[in-house]
């Protein structure tokens, strides 16, 4: 073979593989992802909503930069793997307090448990006596349009005292606004407390106060609006400027709404309905409808995260003897299933579900219900395989 | 005024052409060594001089230099950037023989377009014995190979060895003094070098990679005027070669890179680092195919109390496979090559088990890539190259995608 004839043969070769249309990985489907903005913002959105997501998942704080000297984890990010549920070596321990007198270990590190150490320091300790549970890192998406339901309609889903006698008596937990932070608009307030709607108690108002006090508790690092450094316990200055804290609040507020899948499967539609059926629904509401807000592509939407937001009492199966605000120790606030199927994407292939991630499939979790869900426990219990199995792969599809 | 150029480098140094036989573990390239029956041709700890380099008349100094150019099209997960163009690195060496035995070279580094500008290597050589050298100023730690031997022209591929630059530090010098020499028996050829250097520090602990990583201890460039912690660190390596079979080489690299005692004052307990390599070349003459490889352990003392996303154990490597497929005249140059060329990366940042859960801890990159060059001459090379990464995250999630294109030259000059 001639040189010239072999250069045209090996420049062929390299033409047709330069060609080749899967020479790149395509991209996942949308639907399989937690992460990803919300359609409908507008350009400086989406560079504030690109600005927050830098700050949120490639900011590493080291020693140099704020983190610690005590902390839970080195970055936002670090917790909420891929926007999704947290992985149980990321748990945190809060401390402290066993009902709505209010956290009596505050003198001695309270709420949260600093479990890590820079090199040559000594974590905390839990003290002894305090009572403490084990939580595991929220998923992040749709967390925008959690926040901008209306109080009202929060409300309307209480029944404190069960007067419709089906069993479930969801309340909102009342909570204190640290000073930063202004009420809503629309915000109904009771002898001076607002409705919490974030945190596996309620306890937290919205995402800034989330925010500000993740950086603080989680990192150690301090902010204009947390600004005691969690190991000395005295005011220094701040660690994060406020306009990252902002950004960070913008990503967290317009990252998109889980994308349920395949719903139109014979096994999803039946599934849902024994949902409905056992009662699940009672608590994890499907539809709630955002109000107003400053982004438009958040307000006046339906959204399904079945959730109601509200408390409830799960009984001594679930009750780890702490709360939080005016929370029972064994009330906590319904998760939103919104992207329950997706979990085990941020989890390392596995489940880790419930407050503290003790349930290793949603079949687990289930039964693992106490109080007022009960019920709903027990009804699942009476299915057949065939409908159980309908209505997990119902709950998958979230 | 004559310019004469003197090359020490082997001359069949010459272009392989990529074969994508992903088989078997990890993988790269460099520049083959020759297949002639001196067993006092260089080992890869020569790597240093055996560079082209520019003499002038009689002048006891020597010039050199190499150059890299290259444009990127990536993506990850279906997310491309676009294309790039980059010239990470302009290299320019300069060598004296000070006197009969006495020899001096410095290598000084520009990188990213002068953004960085580096003494990467500038030590002075006295030689007592063959087999007895003595090495001071600011040294390349003889861990693994590919640190010694990095030179762009030398390889087939754009991008360094995974394990060798974001697992080990490559490329990695202090300033620091040593020994080194060699022995030859027949066909065999025993080198050796040891040295005490500057080192590591808290950095590759305390970083905004988030992960135990031995190269952010390069950003502090106070390592080549005092140490972290007044504890050097010690590097040492032997290494054997068959002029017919091919060099293997064990390294060594450890010691204490926090710092413990500050202004008389116990801080800390002290911590330890340590890292093992071992690394190959050969080539089969009779198929023109160099191989070659390195395989790495770094072993941190993290402490428990600490981010266990800052693992303790990590290990990785790469393996190269370069098979030359034709050499001859192309257009206008009589001793033109063409390499294919494959190579295979892995490595564990954090290797073990979550205490929790018993669950594998992810954090891993495993990749392969192929590629092709054309060497219009030994010392410069014409490359195109693909590359698919696979990515875990901490917790061994569904791994991210990587693919890119590379196109790139690389020459000394």
């Amino acid at each position: 073979m001639q040189n010239s004839t072999k250069i045209l043969f090996l420049a062929g070769l390299l033409a047709l593989e330069l060609g080749c249309e899967k020479t790149f990985p395509s991209a996942p489907e949308d639907a399989t992802l937690l992460d990803g903005p919300v359609e409908g913002l507008s350009n400086d959105q989406a560079r504030q909503f690109l600005a927050g997501d830098k700050a949120f998942n490639a900011e590493i704080f080291t020693a140099a930069t704020g983190l610690g000297p005590l902390f839970v984890a080195t970055s936002c990010g670090s917790c909420h793997p891929g926007d999704g549920k947290g992985h149980p070596t990321n748990a945190l321990i809060r401390f402290g307090q066993s009902d709505s007198s209010g956290n009596q270990f505050l003198h001695l590190g309270g709420p949260q448990l600093q479990h890590r150490a820079l090199p040559g320091y000594g974590p905390e300790q839990i003290p002894a006596g305090a009572p403490f549970s084990k939580l595991l890192p929220p998923a992040n998406t749709g967390l925008g349009f959690l926040e901008i339901v209306p109080d009202a309609e929060i409300l309307a889903l209480a029944d404190p005292d069960d007067l419709d006698g089906d069993g479930i008596s969801g309340r909102p937990n009342w909570v204190d606004l640290p000073g930063y932070l202004s009420p809503r608009p629309d915000a109904i307030a009771q002898h001076g407390k607002y409705i919490g709607r974030f945190g596996k108690k309620a306890a937290v108002y919205d995402l800034l106060q989330q925010t500000a006090n993740a950086y603080n508790q989680d990192m150690g690092v301090t902010s204009t609006y947390a600004p005691f450094d969690t190991y000395s316990g005295v005011e220094i200055d701040p660690e994060v400027p406020n306009k990252t804290v902002e950004d960070v609040v913008f990503y967290l507020r317009t990252l998109k709404a889980p994308i349920a899948r395949n719903t139109t499967k014979a096994d999803v539609a039946a599934g849902k309905l024994l949902f409905e059926q056992s009662g699940c629904a009672s608590c994890h509401m499907p539809t709630l409808r955002t109000g107003a807000s400053r982004i438009a592509a958040l307000e006046f939407r339906e959204i399904a995260p079945y959730t109601d937001l509200l408390l409830h009492d799960m009984g001594p199966e679930l009750d780890d003897g702490y709360t939080e605000g005016s929370a029972l120790s064994s009330e906590w606030r319904t998760p939103p299933l919104w992207g329950l199927g997706l979990s085990k994407n941020s989890q390392g292939g596995e489940y880790h579900l419930l407050h503290d991630g003790r349930a290793n499939s949603i079949e687990t979790a289930i039964l693992l219900h106490g109080g007022e869900g009960s019920g709903s426990r027990d009804r699942f219990k009476a299915l057949s395989d065939t409908e159980r199995r309908q209505l997990l792969a119902f709950l998958e599809s979230l | 005024m004559k310019l004469k150029f003197s090359f020490f480098y082997p001359k069949s140094c010459l272009p392989f052409f990529l074969l994508a036989v992903a088989t078997s573990a990890f993988g790269q390239t460099q520049l083959p060594l020759v297949s002639d029956a001196d067993s006092t041709k260089p080992m890869n700890m020569d790597a240093t001089y055996t560079r082209p380099f520019l003499q002038l008349g009689k002048m006891p100094v020597a010039l050199g230099g190499y150059v890299e150019a290259n444009t990127a099209w990536t993506s990850e997960d279906g997310v491309s950037e676009g294309l790039s163009f980059q010239v990470p690195r302009v290299t320019l060496f300069a060598s004296s023989a000070i006197g009969r035995y006495i020899k001096f070279l410095t290598e000084i580094e520009f990188e990213e377009g002068g953004r960085e500008i580096n003494v990467e290597y500038a030590s002075m050589d006295v030689q007592f014995l063959p087999a007895l050298n003595l090495r001071g100023g600011i040294i390349l730690n003889p861990i693994g190979a590919f640190n010694q031997n990095h030179d762009g022209p030398k390889w087939e591929f754009v991008n360094r060895p995974v394990a060798s630059t974001q697992m080990l530090p490559a490329t990695w010098s202090n300033a620091g003094f040593g020994v080194h020499g060699k022995f030859y028996q027949g066909p065999w050829t025993f080198g050796y070098e040891t040295y005490l250097t500057n080192g590591f520090d808290e950095s590759i602990i305390d970083n905004p990679e988030g992960r135990t990583a031995l190269p952010e201890a390069k950003e502090n460039g106070e390592r080549f005027e005092e140490s972290f912690n007044g504890r050097p660190l010690l590097t040492a390596k032997t290494a054997i070669r068959h002029r017919q079979i091919g060099e293997l080489g064990l390294s060594y690299m450890g010691g204490t890179f926090n710092k413990f005692e500050d202004d008389g004052l116990t801080v800390d307990k002290k911590r330890q680092v340590h890292v093992f390599a071992v690394d190959f070349n050969t080539q089969l003459a009779a198929t023109a195919t160099t191989i070659l490889g390195e395989w790495a352990w770094v072993l941190v003392d993290v402490p428990d109390t600490y981010d266990p996303q800052y693992g303790n154990k990590q290990y990785g490597g790469h393996l190269d496979i370069v098979q030359q497929v034709f050499s001859g005249p192309i257009l206008r140059w009589q001793k033109a090559a063409f390499n294919l060329a494959a190579r295979l990366d892995y490595v564990d940042w954090n290797v073990g088990n979550f205490d929790n859960t018993g669950d594998s801890i992810g954090d891993s990159l495993f990749g392969i890539s192929g590629g092709v060059g054309f060497r219009p001459t030994a010392q410069t090379v014409i490359r195109l190259n693909y590359v698919y990464q696979w990515k875990h995250d901490l917790f061994g999630n569904p791994p991210a995608h990587l693919a890119g294109w590379y196109f790139g030259l690389s020459s000394y000059f």
